[in-house]
């Protein structure tokens, strides 16, 4: 047991500190997961994916509903929430996103918050807006000395890094990735070489959303299921997004991690401001560097 | 100005001046509050293309400012102190209230329009985000509780405001001030370059204009007025609460204007009306107008992107015109003395 000490600010328990810093770390896997779909979303269809929150509520609700109703356990959960949270998302984008690609980008973020409204709202008229708990399926852990490490919470954070890892892999290694970037670039060209790019896109925001209800899925042995819990993580996702800006796979996945690290950090040493620091840091940027720190001008 | 507008602006007065003895004043104020809220919005989206996600900050930062000047008055400044000021009078509170709304309109679009489009959106939500949690924190905002129970004190320490058709004329005058200043501000050279600038931007810029200040001060007078229509609203309802800074409140703007028609002159109105009237119908089906007003967002950007008064407009636009081409032809029929219609 030692004490981290900063000069002029504070002492802390070393306990204390790993333990927030590992609670940040978790937050910021989750912000990587969702700013990930979030850029993967807008590179592809040009629509800011409102709704984004709900998916991820959807997907801790689905392994919730799993659980109590059909007895299925949480590792199928996390196959096969972000399966129906993904399904449902190919809906979406067939019966509304398709009519409004050749409208202003802003249609599309208006009907993405319409659909999370009735989403949300839905959820609050049959759950309550009380969380339902979700039992951890990786009890205990380990004291590593310096803090004690909960096995779940270490597995979400790898868990989340291997799936944002793999996703970078598959988007800028591989055939279909190139495909991707390429209709990125150019739609018509592309599409002019023979390729389905209209599938494409939907399976593109499938795949989002299906990113969205997967960390649902990891944060609910961590958090309360709850109808609201997207709401809140949206807007602060919108933030990571800008700060990163939406130009590169990677830059959205450091910028998760680190900003999740640095609300921890702030939680420690100035808890009043911790809620806030995400939103400030995105402030700076926009003073400092307002096309964001791994934007390209567009 | 044609004397047929002349006669409807006459009528239509009458009919707003008439109208607290037919209906409840408090619902005809709440309409009016929230559709001055809504037109200060539709400056922004309507006229400059910038959709702010965020106008709940200016809405309820006006709100919060005039409850707590109108009611305890005493202002505490950190590193500075306290400093002991009498409750005001309620139009002291109110300007009080829009000033502070427009200063954190300046505050917020200087760092918001820094970036385009869709970005836009999200930053503008972001910081409303952040002033919604310095609301939660703040000591004078008293968290869940909000300010009640402001005091109806005299306006200008004359006019008796408890009763509440005299309040409803007050409320007019607000409304119909703010109301001009918007309809000056989109029909004057302003307001073209701010549609220059909606139309294409690049091209604004290269006529010299200076892009940034000018969606600033539109920005400015936007969230000014948004804070006019908060502050008027914590007034009237005496009650300043955490309600008119979330972002549902942003939504809710976004659904009135976009429900109205987006870039018209009464759009707003008759979507904030709309609005405002589901929700006092349906007060009693709780989480049900969470799911409605989603599914008029559905509706209104599947179905009618120029919503109602957009609609209309059309409607009557496309009968002019097929009128008119109706009327070239004949004359060019009558001119080279043969006739449109079909050869039997």
């Amino acid at each position: 047991m030692f004490e981290i000490c900063i000069p002029f600010v504070k002492c802390i328990p070393s306990q204390a500190l790993f333990a927030q810093l590992l609670l940040g770390l978790i937050n910021g896997a989750f912000y990587a997961m969702l700013s990930l779909g979030l850029a993967v979303i807008f590179g592809m269809l040009n629509v800011i994916n409102f709704a984004h929150g709900a998916q991820y509520m959807m997907g801790a609700f689905c392994a919730w509903m799993l659980l109590k109703w059909a007895g299925i356990n949480f590792w199928l959960a996390l196959l096969i929430a972000p399966v129906i949270v993904g399904l449902f998302a190919i809906l979406i984008e067939k019966i509304f996103l398709k009519r409004l690609y050749n409208y202003d980008h802003l249609y599309g973020l208006l009907v993405t918050f319409g659909l999370a409204l009735i989403i949300e709202g839905l959820f609050r008229k049959q759950f309550g807006s009380s969380g339902q708990p979700y039992d951890n399926p990786l009890p205990g852990g380990t004291n590593l000395g310096f803090m004690f490490l909960p096995t779940y919470r270490a597995f979400a954070v790898v868990a989340s890094l291997v799936v944002c890892i793999a996703t970078w892999i598959v988007i800028e290694k591989t055939k279909l990735g190139s495909y991707l970037r390429a209709a990125t670039e150019n739609q018509t060209l592309v599409r002019a070489f023979g390729i389905d790019v209209p599938r494409m896109m939907t399976l593109t925001y499938a795949f989002g959303a299906g990113l969205a209800g997967l960390a649902g899925v990891l944060a609910a042995p961590i958090q309360n299921v709850n109808p609201l819990m997207g709401s809140y993580l949206i807007v602060v996702v919108f933030a990571v997004v800008v700060i990163g800006g939406m130009g590169s796979i990677m830059g959205s996945i450091v910028t998760g991690f680190a900003l999740g690290l640095i609300e921890g950090l702030t939680k420690v040493f100035y808890p009043q401001a911790s809620n806030a620091v995400i939103f400030i840091i995105m402030a700076i940027v926009l003073l400092a560097r307002p096309a964001g720190l791994f934007g390209q001008t567009k | 100005m044609k004397p047929i507008y002349l006669a409807v602006g006459v009528a239509v007065l009458a009919v707003l001046l008439a109208l607290p003895h037919f209906m409840y004043p408090v619902f005809l104020m709440k309409v009016l509050c929230f559709a001055l809220f809504a037109c200060a919005f539709n400056l922004l989206i309507g006229y400059v293309g910038l959709l702010s996600f965020g106008h709940a900050a200016y809405f309820g930062g006006g709100a919060y400012i005039a409850a707590h000047m109108i009611k305890v008055g005493t202002i505490y400044i950190p590193f500075v102190g306290t400093i002991a000021v009498p409750p005001v009078t309620p139009e002291i509170g109110i300007l009080l209230g829009t000033l502070f709304a427009g200063l954190l309109g300046f505050v917020f679009g200087s760092l918001a329009i820094r970036r385009q489009g869709i970005y836009f959106a999200m930053i503008t939500l972001a910081l409303a985000e952040m002033f919604f949690l310095f609301c939660v924190q703040a000591p004078f905002t008293h968290n869940e509780d909000g300010i009640q129970a402001v005091p109806r004190s005299p306006m200008f320490g004359v006019i008796d405001t408890t009763n509440e058709t005299t309040l409803y004329y007050i409320v007019l005058v607000i409304f119909l001030i703010g109301f001009g200043i918007v309809y000056r501000t989109v029909h004057s050279p302003f307001g073209q370059v701010l549609k220059a600038i909606r139309e294409n931007e690049p091209r604004a810029i290269s006529l010299g204009y200076n892009v940034d200040r000018y969606k600033l001060l539109a920005f400015v007078i936007s969230c000014t007025l948004a804070g006019l229509a908060g502050a008027t609203k914590a007034f009237v309802f005496r009650l300043a609460s955490l309600t008119d800074v979330m972002w549902q409140m942003s939504g809710e703007v976004v659904l009135m204007t976009l429900l109205g028609g987006i870039g018209t002159v009464f759009g707003p109105i008759a979507g904030a009306a709309l609005i405002v009237g589901m929700q006092n119908y349906l007060a009693t089906l709780g989480e049900w107008v969470l799911v409605i007003q989603g599914a008029i967002f559905v509706a209104c950007v599947m179905l009618f992107r120029r919503g109602i008064v957009g609609e209309i407009r059309e409607y009557f636009r496309v009968r002019r015109a097929a009128a008119a081409s109706k009327a070239a032809d004949e004359a060019a029929g009558a001119a080279t003395g043969k006739t449109t219609a079909p050869v039997a």
